[in-house]
């Protein structure tokens, strides 16, 4: 018998752009990803997992991801996250997931001002969440990055509460855009919740880009730790 | 009823909209300091006024208009 496919939702957004690649990668790696419209108050009954694509939701107005928040389709995703459900947030869904309050922090214009897109290396800091555990701690990953607001920021206090529980699961090996120390992606303090910045879905083939394929130990993960999630359920 | 609504980058987060406008500035000749740059929202209020309006703004702010973390903000009541 095949291993069952989980029911992996990915939202779509008025100016999401990298819903179809993340379903894409999804797919290979074994999901059934299943498009969901923003304007759905519910999600499918048999979502294991639930990404938030890259893009430019309602095209980045007041703050990035500010409104993408009040979506119809957040509440569901609110509710998901609150029962225990995994949430991956990918760039501009890295951005609405902390306007929202799922994850701690905010994204900010990029230090330089600059759009950025190229690969950058990441060091991987937890390998024990259910988005990395396909990696080894302490990894370098390749993959790309392309933001203008991908500048990560917490207070001093919420610094230190993130670091005392483990929550910086990635942080950049040379600083692209001005984050504070460094931090490429996030997870919530139960640890179901994450986001990055970086491109997870757009180094899943060697024959594109920069050839890495980095982006399957994440997104694989999340598969792996959804497919788990559905046998233990049934 | 009028409101306007100024958004500001928190003091000592760092501004790099502010920074590359005073570096403009002062390439251009102009004799000044720092510069932060912020976000202004003119609202026409329907229904409530005085108080209530500043109230319903300042939940308005919380919700949509201001991100705490990183922003203050300013509600000015006009008319």
């Amino acid at each position: 018998m095949s291993d069952p496919r989980p029911a992996i939702a990915v939202v779509t957004f008025p100016g999401s752009n990298d819903d179809r690649d993340a379903a894409l990668a999804l797919d290979r790696l074994g999901a059934d990803a299943r498009a969901v419209w923003h304007a759905e108050r519910d999600l499918p009954g048999d979502t294991a997992g639930v990404v938030l694509p890259g893009g430019f939701s309602y095209g980045d107005y007041l703050r990035c991801g500010a409104i993408a928040r009040f979506a119809p389709v957040m509440q569901a995703v609110a509710r998901f996250a609150h029962g225990g459900g995994l949430v991956l947030g990918i760039c501009n869904g890295f951005q609405v997931l902390c306007e929202a309050g799922l994850l701690p922090g905010a994204l900010r214009p990029n230090a330089s001002l600059e759009f950025v897109c190229r690969d950058v290396r990441l060091c991987l800091e937890r390998a024990d969440t259910p988005f990395t555990a396909r990696a080894e701690p302490g990894q370098t990953l390749t993959i790309p990055i392309k933001h203008g607001e991908g500048c990560y920021f917490a207070d001093d206090g919420l610094l230190a509460d993130l670091d005392r529980n483990g929550q910086v699961a990635l942080r950049y090996e040379e600083n692209p855009n001005g984050s504070v120390a460094a931090i490429a992606g996030v997870t919530n303090e139960r640890g179901n919740v994450f986001g990055l910045m970086p491109h997870p879905e757009h180094a899943v083939d060697a024959l594109i880009g920069s050839g890495s394929t980095d982006g399957t130990l994440i997104l694989g993960s999340l598969v792996d730790a959804a497919r788990e999630r559905l046998l233990t359920a049934v | 009823m009028k409101a306007t609504i100024l958004v500001r980058p928190k003091a000592g987060i760092l501004d790099p909209q502010g920074e590359a406008v005073q570096s403009s500035l002062r390439q251009l000749g102009f004799r000044v300091g720092e510069a932060r740059v912020g976000r202004v929202i003119d609202l026409e209020l329907e229904g409530a006024d005085g108080d209530a309006a500043r109230a319903e703004l300042e939940r308005a702010c919380d919700q949509l208009l201001a991100n705490p973390l990183i922003e203050s903000y300013e509600i000015a009541l006009d008319g």
